[in-house]
């Protein structure tokens, strides 16, 4: 118990939570947590604009797996947070976010710069609270990160209205929080697991979809073990990238509209689905019904994902990791022998994907071809985050990753405008490897007013933009299923992306060929500023495959 | 008719500003139609009692549950055995009684539904009934050519018999 202000206790109590890095933008509401910031060891990063602070925050928890933390002031600082919160929150991604509030005395008022954030972030957090007296603060703080980083991880929001953070009185700073509603038990119950391994057991057509729960609950390793003893093919959802690595002979990558054809494939064959960790989003599993035959068993630490959007035979609730663990250990004996035929017909959609793949090799530098030079300049621990549209889907389809953690995007909202500041975020919690943010131009338009926190803060990352000038996927949606009947998609020639970039004081550079991209890329990674690579591509370029809306997996298109 | 069958979810949130709407905002975003909702302190007036019945059974129901339990707020949840609950409601109902067969017939009703009347002035009776939804329902019904002025239900709330608790 000591006498202090709630704002000398709140940031008391980010240090106490080994707080080492905050995004924000200050602003009146919350000038006394500045003032107490001002002589704390936290490193505060501006960013230009609140939504970018919340992804910032978002890409930083993504890469290191703790809980990224923005601040924003009152009214429009703390809206301009909810396109990042519930980015952030459908994803899963450990963020706490601050808004200050106007003084307790003025709430429901209409104060100026009053919004009811409590309200309008409710349904898009896993958890939020509003503080009355600054004896709570320290409380609150600890609950909401507890909260945001156990169980099915997500965004909580704390709101602290002003007079909370100037009062002073006698504040105690807890060491646990006791919440009678919040109970995380990561234990599977050891019945449903039994049961689950006696249907693995009698499968001939396994497969494993591994989605963000294996990465969050650093469950690759147990994941893998289990594939190679069950032989069953892994696919990903956008979300599980990363949680097999590509090149493994078991990794099938990602199914889904953008899914490939092994996977597109193979899921509809399978007898048992083994989903870890996933919420089979429509965009993972085509139109539902046709989705699989397969007996499906539904591992997730969330026991509302099941049957919510797909039927399972099994459903076992607990850690990804430990439920892994104990189905390996209960299948140990079973013949790896079996399921030659299964392997076969693996090895047969892998041949007829790649000779597609050599009758399409056309003219002129394809996205595809980008990616794979972009993976052999890269370490296997740089991090690549993407920004939303068809760059996304070329780099989850090209781009192969080696490692969880190391391949970032927004899945469940597809948020343009997001890999940028993610990427920034990323670089702040691992300054050590490239970070390179897979853009679209008009993606990147959304969010690049970052370039100046990228710049002023020298968090030098890679932004390579797949310059298209159109909203292309939209377009590839109106080229395939609307009659070319283009509308609202032209971006045109502005901004000059490299011109953009000398504005900010970052390096622009436009790459007329391979060779000299390569060069970008390698001049990006020993550059202490940020580093914009402009790369013109054909807008007529679509994405494949797809699967067009409203349609099972296996009606893949490969070709428009 | 109904397709779906009603159900009674009850279940021990916090009693705390905030937590109503957060509860009801759940089921608004996930488009649930719930058919009524009550709510009231615990002995420990740290907490409260929702009694929420709803137009939903198999997987929309059980995933309402788990929804319910994820919240930070609530504490507890149940649904409630059908077969082995007690549900009861009550109504205030203020019925046209100006004319004196009308009122005859309003206090025989009142009556034979076990009520009572609140309130009698020259043109009106105030009347409370319990029961079951399903029985207000009927007495509403009758009610109904009498002349209903007003009408406020409570909203269900329920308990299950014997050993089974919440
Ligand atoms: C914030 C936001 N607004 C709109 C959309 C809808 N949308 C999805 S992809 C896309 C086009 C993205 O264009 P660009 O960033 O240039 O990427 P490209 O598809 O051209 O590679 C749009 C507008 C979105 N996902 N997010
Ligand atoms: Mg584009």
């Amino acid at each position: 118990m000591a006498e202090m202000s709630g704002a000398e206790a709140f940031v008391e109590a980010l240090k106490r939570e080994g707080v080492e890095t905050l995004f924000g933008v200050p602003g009146g509401a919350v000038i006394p947590i500045c003032d107490a910031l001002y002589d704390a060891d936290i490193r505060f990063v501006l960013a230009r604009h609140e939504q970018g602070a919340a992804h910032m925050a978002d890409g930083y928890a993504r890469a290191s797996g703790r809980v990224g933390v923005c601040l924003a002031t009152s009214g429009p600082g703390a809206t301009n947070l909810v396109t990042g919160i519930a980015t952030a929150n459908i994803d899963s991604s450990p963020v706490v976010a601050f808004t200050g509030q106007v003084p307790t005395s003025m709430i429901g008022t209409d104060g100026f710069q009053e919004v009811d954030i409590i309200g309008v972030t409710a349904s898009i957090t896993k958890h939020n609270i509003q503080v009355r007296r600054p004896r709570d603060i320290p409380y609150a703080v600890k609950t909401a990160f507890h909260v945001a980083s156990t169980g099915r991880r997500g965004v909580v929001l704390v709101d602290l209205p002003k007079d909370a953070q100037t009062d002073v009185e006698e504040i105690e700073l807890p060491e646990h929080v006791e919440l009678v509603g919040y109970h995380i038990n990561p234990e599977p119950d050891e019945r449903e697991l039994d049961r689950a391994a006696t249907l693995l057991a009698k499968a001939e057509r396994p497969i494993i979809l591994a989605g963000g729960g294996v990465v969050a609950s650093n469950a690759c390793r147990e994941l893998l073990e289990l594939a190679e003893l069950l032989m069953a093919p892994v696919a990903t959802t956008l979300m599980g990238k990363g949680a097999i690595p590509s090149g493994h002979p078991l990794h099938i990558g990602m199914c889904g509209m953008h899914g490939t054809w092994e996977a597109n494939h193979l899921i509809p064959e399978a007898d048992v689905l083994l989903a870890v960790g996933t919420r089979f989003s429509d965009r993972t599993t085509g139109r539902v019904e046709e989705f699989t035959e397969a007996r499906i068993i539904h591992i997730d630490i969330d026991p509302s994902e099941f049957d919510k959007n797909v039927e399972a035979s099994l459903r076992v609730r607990g850690d990804a990791k430990i439920a892994l663990r104990g189905l390996t250990e209960r299948l140990r004996q079973i013949s790896k022998k079996r399921g030659e035929g299964w392997m076969r017909r693996l090895e047969k959609l892998r041949e007829q994907r790649r000779r597609m793949e050599e009758e399409e090799r056309g003219e002129g530098v394809k996205p595809p071809d980008l990616m794979k030079a972009l993976r052999r300049l890269l370490p296997k621990e740089a991090i690549v985050t993407t920004e939303v549209g068809q760059c996304q889907m070329w780099a989850a389809l090209h781009f192969d990753v080696y490692a969880p953690r190391t391949f970032l995007s927004s899945g469940g909202l597809g948020t343009m405008g997001w890999g940028f500041p993610a990427a920034i975020g990323a670089k702040a919690a691992k300054p050590q490897v490239p970070v390179v943010d897979i853009a679209g131009d008009g993606s990147f338009g959304m969010t690049e007013n970052n370039l100046a926190t990228a710049v002023e803060e020298k968090l030098p990352v890679i932004v390579i933009i797949l310059n298209n000038r159109v909203l292309g996927m939209v377009a590839q949606w109106q080229r395939l299923f609307y009659g070319r009947r283009y509308f609202g998609v032209h971006l045109g020639g502005s901004p000059d992306f490299v011109k953009l970039a000398e504005a900010y004081g970052a390096i622009g550079v436009r790459p007329g060929s391979m060779e000299e991209f390569e060069e970008a890329v390698k001049v990006g990674m020993e550059s202490e500023t940020a580093t914009i690579i402009d790369i013109p591509i054909d807008p007529e370029e679509n994405v494949f495959p797809m699967v067009p809306p409203g349609r099972g997996l296996r009606e893949i298109l490969v070709e428009g | 008719m109904r397709m779906t069958p009603l159900n009674t979810i009850a279940f021990i949130v916090e009693n705390r500003p905030g937590v109503l709407f957060k509860v009801s905002n759940m089921f608004r975003r996930r488009g649930y139609n719930i058919e009524s909702i009550t709510v009231g302190p615990l002995m420990d007036r740290s907490l409260a009692r929702m009694t929420v019945t709803i137009e939903a059974d198999g997987r929309a129901l059980r995933n309402l549950i788990e929804q319910l339990r994820g919240m930070v707020e609530v504490v507890r949840v149940k649904h409630l055995n059908p077969r082995r609950m007690v549900v009861r409601e009550m109504a205030l109902v203020k019925l046209n009684t100006a004319d004196p067969m009308a009122r005859e017939e309003a206090l025989r009703l009142v009556n034979s539904h076990h009520g009572l009347i609140l309130d009698i002035d020259e043109d009106y009776i105030v009347a409370e009934i319990t029961g079951s939804p399903g029985e207000i329902d009927s007495f509403l019904r009758e009610a109904e050519s009498i002349g209903i002025v007003e009408l406020s239900r409570t909203g269900a709330t329920a308990l299950e018999k014997g050993e089974l608790k919440l």
